[in-house]
């Protein structure tokens, strides 16, 4: 595989980030400390290069009605300036990526998948296009993506608009985006994240990126805004019961099963969509597993494909785990047996050939302060 | 700080080992290890008056990425543990050569061990 690098890698390594391999880019692990970096996003901000993500346009007089035979959501009901999480399905109903879809109007729209994923879902996108009036352009080759993520965010992004724009700013909802110039650049400016915190994603053309890197890193130098690498990026998103995809979704794994069957439109949607007449059967079928918060009741850990045990008995495979930055304990996301999934349950979580008292808990593990 | 510390031996596994040859001798990860392991968050060590085996695991050190099995650089009877870095696991990653110390062993026999030449030379870092 060829390794991508993205617009901002230069300023990466003079920050002295470590560098590690995701979805065949090179990307920063870390530049400091990880654990000072997930604390910096829950306290003041944090500055991600999300590059690596895609950004793959659907224009034409049919956008929307090919989103939502593509999509498993009903995404031509979006309205302007508004973002909704969505998933694309094969048509086993299993998990191609989840991604979100910006409206721009009723002929332009964004998708922005995964890092590793992007080619495919431009693909997948581009051959379920055949039968429609739209279009389908990859991007994701021209456009870096910029997050500001904490408590801090806000402040920091108004020091760089004018202040005819902070309204643009200040009145943005989550999950809603608006076009605007910060620090000189012509951004989309969108309310998301990936962290459980307030925050911004800023789209922007490569040539800009490093330039409004560095300017918000200026701004945000005050508030003790630093730069954070994926490592920090996963503790975050697992601490808010984010799925990241290879680990709690997959090809193997419906929707249903992730918790996410609020995301398939199967009454909203009348016609068909890929993965419809599958996903009708996994939903009436119901699931064998699922998806479930773990909290550690000792110190240890669990990680990534550790067996989940039920008096000793295997009823579930951790997907993500680790201590919790932010709440002192370990905490895992793990796909169990139904009949062990009620909340409360205590299930263990075989730690190398150690048996570690966890107990199942409600997701996500940490919701911030309004 | 130094990545490598001049006056240590060093196992492949990235373990530390001061031999000044009187009394016990005291065990620790490098800092090269424990910048790669991450910030570490647990460290699970061999007991006292347990004998350790060069080469074998004799416990586990866990950061918020990974688990890492913990290798014995010599053979000998553990005589201390470091109950500060038990209760504090970050003073692996802010001291690695010095408060963050892992465990006291009287030597027996040594591994395979590395001057701190040697173990720079391999692992990129600088004395």
């Amino acid at each position: 595989m060829t390794e991508n690098y993205t617009a901002l890698y230069e300023e990466h390594k003079k920050l002295g980030a470590s560098f590690t391999d995701f979805g065949g880019w090179q990307m920063p692990l870390k530049y400091s400390s990880e654990l000072a970096e997930h604390h910096a996003v829950r306290k003041a901000a944090g500055l991600f290069d999300l590059s690596h993500m895609g950004e793959v346009w659907v224009t034409g007089l049919e956008a929307g009605a090919l989103l939502d035979y593509a999509l498993v959501g009903k995404l031509s009901a979006i309205a302007d300036g508004k973002a909704k999480y969505s998933l694309i399905c094969n048509a086993d109903g299993g998990v191609i990526d989840d991604l979100i879809v910006y409206r721009f109007g009723d002929e332009k729209y964004l998708v922005v998948p995964n890092a590793g994923n992007a080619p495919t879902v431009a693909v997948a996108l581009a051959e379920r296009a055949v039968a429609f009036n739209a279009k389908v352009e990859d991007a994701s080759a021209i456009t870096s993506l910029i997050a500001v993520q904490g408590p801090k965010a806000e402040a920091i992004l108004l020091k760089l608009t004018a202040e005819a724009q902070h309204a643009l700013v200040t009145d943005l909802k989550y999950y809603a985006f608006n076009e605007l110039t910060v620090a000189g650049h012509d951004v989309i400016l969108a309310r998301t994240g990936y962290t459980g915190e307030d925050g911004f994603e800023l789209f922007v053309p490569n040539d800009g990126a490093a330039s409004l890197w560095a300017s918000v890193a200026e701004a945000g130098a005050e508030f003790g805004i630093v730069p954070c690498g994926l490592a920090s990026r996963d503790s975050l998103r697992l601490e808010a019961g984010m799925p990241l995809y290879g680990n709690e979704l997959s090809l193997e794994r419906s929707p249903f099963d992730a918790g996410l069957g609020g995301v398939v439109a199967l009454k909203s949607k009348e016609g068909d969509f890929v993965g419809r007449a599958a996903l009708e059967a996994v939903k009436e079928a119901g699931s064998q597993r699922k998806l479930v918060g773990l909290k550690g009741l000792g110190r240890r850990a669990g990680r990534g494909h550790y067996p989940v045990l039920k008096d000793g008995a295997v009823v579930g495979e951790v997907t993500s785990g680790q201590p919790s930055p932010t709440l002192g304990y370990p905490v895992a996301m793990a796909y169990v047996d139904v009949e062990h999934a009620e909340l409360g349950t205590a299930l263990d979580i075989d730690l190398r050939g150690k048996a570690e008292p966890f107990e199942v808990v409600a997701l996500p593990f940490y919701k911030r302060q309004k | 700080m130094a990545k490598v510390a001049a006056e240590l031996k060093y196992s492949a596994e990235h373990e530390w080992i001061s031999t000044d040859g009187s009394g016990p001798s005291v065990v620790g990860v490098s800092a090269v290890a424990a910048e790669a392991l991450g910030d570490i968050v647990y460290v699970d060590l061999p007991e006292v008056g347990s004998t350790v085996t060069a080469g074998e695991t004799c416990g586990e050190i866990e950061s918020t990425k990974s688990v890492s099995d913990l290798y014995s650089p010599v053979t000998g009877e553990v005589t201390e543990i470091n109950d500060g870095a038990v209760g504090d696991p970050a003073l692996i990653n802010s001291d690695p050569y010095g408060a963050g110390w892992l465990f006291k062993v009287t030597v027996e026999s040594e591994g395979p061990l590395l001057s701190a030449q040697e173990y720079a030379e391999v692992n990129g870092g600088e004395l």
